[in-house]
């Protein structure tokens, strides 16, 4: 029997994608695993992968299309086979509600249709894989429906609203460590979530609702560490009071003038000293910069942390988002465990990142999860500006270009490099004072770039 | 040259059940039996010691508590050798069982010594038969002696399981040499036959692999109906006479002398690798003498040949084995089973009081520094124990502090072997201690007692 090719939900926040590109045409031989199309979502071009082995028989839609998640977009079966059904009926099917969580209808499938009421596909869609070779004449008491699944690939209905299947042990896990199962793919019997489908999953916390950040801020289940602290009542008035003030993130802004010569002086002799040495690899302003910021961070975990509606999650590590301009908007690519790296790595990962979040070939788990943010428009000539805060993080430092300019040293007037920061601090997190404190920590150790490594 | 899709070196546990799964899935099967279907669990292993042990209760039933009970039977006279041949009749209908299933199954029996040849052949006798999909090997395991002490398996003095399964009487004086599972049944089923037993261990406490708790527990009850324990000891001197053994034990740094009758070896078995033709057919063994397998697939070194039960490596159990080859055949067959759980194997030993365990001990979540919580629960205040008067032992769950996952659980008494499979079923679920509280559980029962102890774990025990 065919099997559906539905649009998946490549990212966690995807509601539709965009169908770029049929990489196997009508009457192609697919093998489960093959990419079938390339799908634009919301952040990036991803791979649409064929869940089940056989015949591309239709391509549904043509190439160019946006059409909305769990959308037939292809059918794949056995060359001749009598599809008209499948075709026909996915109209009706999409306007009726998710209803009861149903039967996997691929076991390899990172996304599962659900069975659904209306739907033109009565017969138990059988799970057509690698599997489906297997006989299933001799299944004892067999029905007319297909081979025992049992497959360990075999995933999650993850329709919103729909049950969600999980262990209570995984159930407990994600909700501790902020995941949503329902972007989680579970390997347990009848595709349930289990311990070993958390491992390495991106965390996803929701947040404050309004989300608007990119993806809402997701972090590794690896790196789970972090400590929850309740809020205090004195918290929650500030936060309520503050809310009710401004919007729903109290936010203010806290400006610094930072002198730049010593990082100035650095730079150069450090991407001289490089290409005397026959490396091509250049450090960047923002480079030092985001290794600065994490190194204030290490110092000052306060302003290292979520919002979390009920509590204010304290990262451990620290995640740096740095925001990069795409054609039609921006993203924010992580480097993770920014203070643990070096200035090299740092400058490496961050133009890798930079490179492909502008053709749109980062996954989600690479631009989610960071736990403070980094803006840069010096490039642009902009002296100074407010960032707006990526939620669930509480702060974000918005970097102006660096200008001589005069300025008095020691009471004579002499031209400096000057760099100004302003930090978007969240209220209901960071105090004036923490905030404060954090920003001179940062000013003294771009002043004094030694003490990055000190 | 008979052709089938999979064939099955050897008819235990591991392989009859392979051997079903995968004529369930279609395959054409041939299972390949050098002596009775059922192999060592059913004709010499679990399942004629269990019928024993259940005599032994029996006795040690009308002997220690009938007259409490009200029933009053004069002196209790036992006789080993009827019990032996009542359990020769349940192991031998148990291994034409296996025959039913097998012809039910349209499996064939090959009856001979199999050989592995290259390119998934098999030659039993001079027939050579080829599997077109799949060899697994399931050759199992057997009873070895301690030759480097002088204590070689004679048959007469020194005997392994496979000679007490077969004895007339009970000997007067026995030492059961290492106390594990199958030495501690032994020296339960001798004990209650009127057998003076000396269980004697190498490592620190009898039944090693379990809890400190159970051992200690079981060690009291033992104690209790005067079976001699020796644990921590090295047997230094064996002089094996024609009727008699003569032990030199270390212990606690004293020496001992004891002087048995018999001697039963229960340290351990042998897996069956040699003479088969494996090394040839490129399968190869690992540094403890296992086959090699990859460990989700189970596949050895040679291509389409498959290891599973006792051969494939620890643990040496029925049950183990039998999940092993289900999984072997669905693979086979081209399905995706489930990735076996070897760290959600129940283990069991059925004497009195029996002992069940899943998941870690204490002491391992200490040497792996996890954060625990432990819930206990005795059966002395459990209400169906006291009914029964069997109110020996307790129910110890681990607890993960965070997360409430059930880390392990440890039973001490009567119906052990029973009761833990909820906790088996829990830790395969992935509940937490929270889920066995939640489920409601029918009193009086034995399982109150694990409900009981779930609620102990985080501190809301109920009847203590």
């Amino acid at each position: 029997m065919a099997t559906k090719i539905l649009m998946e939900a490549l990212s966690p926040t995807m509601e539709e994608g965009r169908l770029v590109e049929w990489k196997k045409q009508e009457g192609d031989t697919v093998a489960a695993g093959d990419v079938l199309a390339e799908v634009e979502t919301d952040k990036a071009v991803m791979d649409l992968v064929a869940r089940a082995a056989g015949t591309l028989l239709k391509q549904v839609i043509p190439a160019g299309t946006t059409v909305p998640v769990t959308q037939l977009v292809g059918v794949i079966g056995k060359p001749g086979e009598d599809i008209a059904a499948i075709i026909g009926g996915n109209g009706q099917a999409r306007a009726s509600a998710p209803a009861a969580p149903a039967a996997p209808a691929a076991p390899a499938a990172k996304r599962v249709e659900p069975k659904l009421a209306g739907d033109a596909d009565v017969v138990p869609a059988p799970p057509a894989s690698a599997v489906t070779e297997s006989s299933s004449k001799s299944i004892p008491g067999g029905l007319t429906k297909g081979p025992e699944t049992a497959a360990p690939l075999a995933t999650t209905a993850a329709e919103p609203g729909a049950r969600i299947k999980a262990s209570p042990l995984a159930r407990r896990i994600a909700s501790e460590r902020g995941l949503d199962l329902g972007s989680i793919h579970g390997s347990g019997p009848e595709g349930r979530i289990i311990i070993r489908d958390l491992e390495g999953v991106a965390a996803q916390a929701s947040g404050p609702a309004s989300g608007g950040g990119p993806a809402g801020g997701q972090v590794p289940a690896a790196l789970s560490g972090f400590t929850d602290v309740p809020l205090t009542q004195i918290r929650k008035t500030i936060a309520k009071r503050l809310a009710a003030s401004i919007g729903p993130i109290p936010t203010f802004y806290l400006t610094t003038e930072v002198d730049m010569e010593r990082v100035w002086e650095a730079r150069s002799a450090l991407n001289e000293a490089s290409a005397a040495g026959g490396s091509k690899a250049k450090v960047s302003f923002n480079d030092i910069v985001i290794k600065a910021t994490a190194t204030a961070l290490r110092q000052h975990p306060a302003c290292n942390a979520w919002w979390q509606d009920d509590r204010i999650r304290y990262w451990n590590e620290i995640h740096v988002s740095m925001a990069v301009a795409v054609e039609d908007g921006l993203i924010t690519p992580v480097i993770r465990n920014t203070d643990r790296k070096t200035l090299r790595q740092i400058s490496a990962e961050s133009q890798d990142m930079a490179a492909r979040a502008r053709e749109r070939r980062l996954r989600p788990e690479e631009y989610t999860g960071g736990t403070f943010s980094v803006s840069n428009l010096g490039m642009f000539d902009i002296d100074q500006f407010t960032a707006v805060i990526n939620p669930p993080e509480a702060g974000i430092l918005a970097v102006g270009s660096i200008v001589e300019k005069p300025v008095i040293v020691n009471g004579a007037v002499v031209s400096r490099r000057r760099m100004r920061l302003t930090m978007s601090c969240d209220h209901r997190v960071i105090d004036g004072a923490t905030g404060a404190a954090f920003l001179r920590t940062l000013k003294m150790l771009l002043e004094n770039p030694l003490a990055m490594v000190w | 040259m008979a052709s089938f899709d999979l064939i099955v070196l050897g008819g235990g546990p591991a392989g009859y059940v392979c051997a079903i799964r995968a004529a369930q899935l279609g395959l054409s099967t041939a299972v390949v039996e050098r002596e009775k279907l059922g192999g060592v669990c059913v004709n010499i292993g679990c399942i004629p010691t269990k019928a024993l042990l259940q005599s032994a209760y029996v006795a040690n039933l009308l002997a220690h508590d009938a007259k409490d009970l009200g029933i009053e039977t004069g002196p209790v006279k036992t006789d080993y050798g009827v019990a032996m041949r009542r359990s020769r009749k349940v192991a031998e209908q148990n291994s034409k069982g296996v025959e039913f299933l097998m012809k039910k199954h349209k499996i064939t029996v090959i009856k001979g010594e199999g050989t592995l040849l290259p390119g998934r052949k098999v030659k039993v006798g001079n027939d050579v038969h080829e599997a077109k999909k799949a060899v697994v090997i399931a050759t199992g395991s057997r009873v070895k002696g301690i030759p480097q002490i002088g204590l070689e398996i004679n048959k007469t003095t020194v005997i392994s399981s496979d000679e007490a399964l077969f004895l007339e009487k009970a000997p007067a004086t026995m030492a059961v040499i290492g106390a594990g599972a199958v030495g501690c049944e032994f020296a339960d089923v001798f004990n209650a036959f009127g057998t003076k037993v000396t269980l004697i261990e190498a490592l620190p406490r009898i039944l090693p692999l379990e809890d400190a708790e159970s051992s200690d527990a079981l060690a009291k009850a033992f104690r209790k109906r005067k079976i001699d324990i020796f644990a921590g000891a090295k047997v230094t001197k064996a002089d094996v006479g024609k009727d008699r053994v003569v032990l030199t034990l270390e212990a606690g740094g004293k020496t001992e002398t004891i002087e048995v009758e018999k001697v039963l070896m229960a340290a351990g078995r042998a897996v069956n690798t040699e003479n088969m033709g494996f090394k040839e057919a490129g399968v190869q063994l690992t540094d403890r003498g296992f086959v090699r397998v990859k460990p989700e697939t189970l596949e050895t070194t040679a291509a389409g040949v498959y290891c599973i039960g006792d051969v494939a490596g620890p643990p040496m159990l029925a049950h183990k084995g039998s999940r092993e080859g289900v999984n072997v055949a669905e693979l086979v067959a081209g399905q995706h089973p489930h990735p076996i759980r070897y760290d959600n194997v129940p283990s069991v030993t059925y004497c009195h009081p029996e002992v069940a365990s899943i998941g870690l001990t204490e002491d391992q979540c200490k040497e792996r520094k996890l954060d625990y919580q432990v819930g206990r629960f005795p059966f002395s205040a459990n209400g169906r124990a006291r009914t029964s008067g069997e109110t020996d032992g307790f129910v110890k769950i681990i607890r993960d502090k965070k997360y409430g996952e059930i880390l392990g659980a440890h039973i001490v008494g009567s119906h052990a072997s029973e009761i833990i499979h909820e906790l088996v079923v829990a830790r395969e679920n992935e509940y937490t201690v929270e889920e066995v509280d939640l489920a409601i559980h029918a009193h009086p029962t034995l399982s109150e007692a694990i409900a009981e102890a779930a609620l102990d774990s985080m501190g809301k025990v109920i009847h203590i």
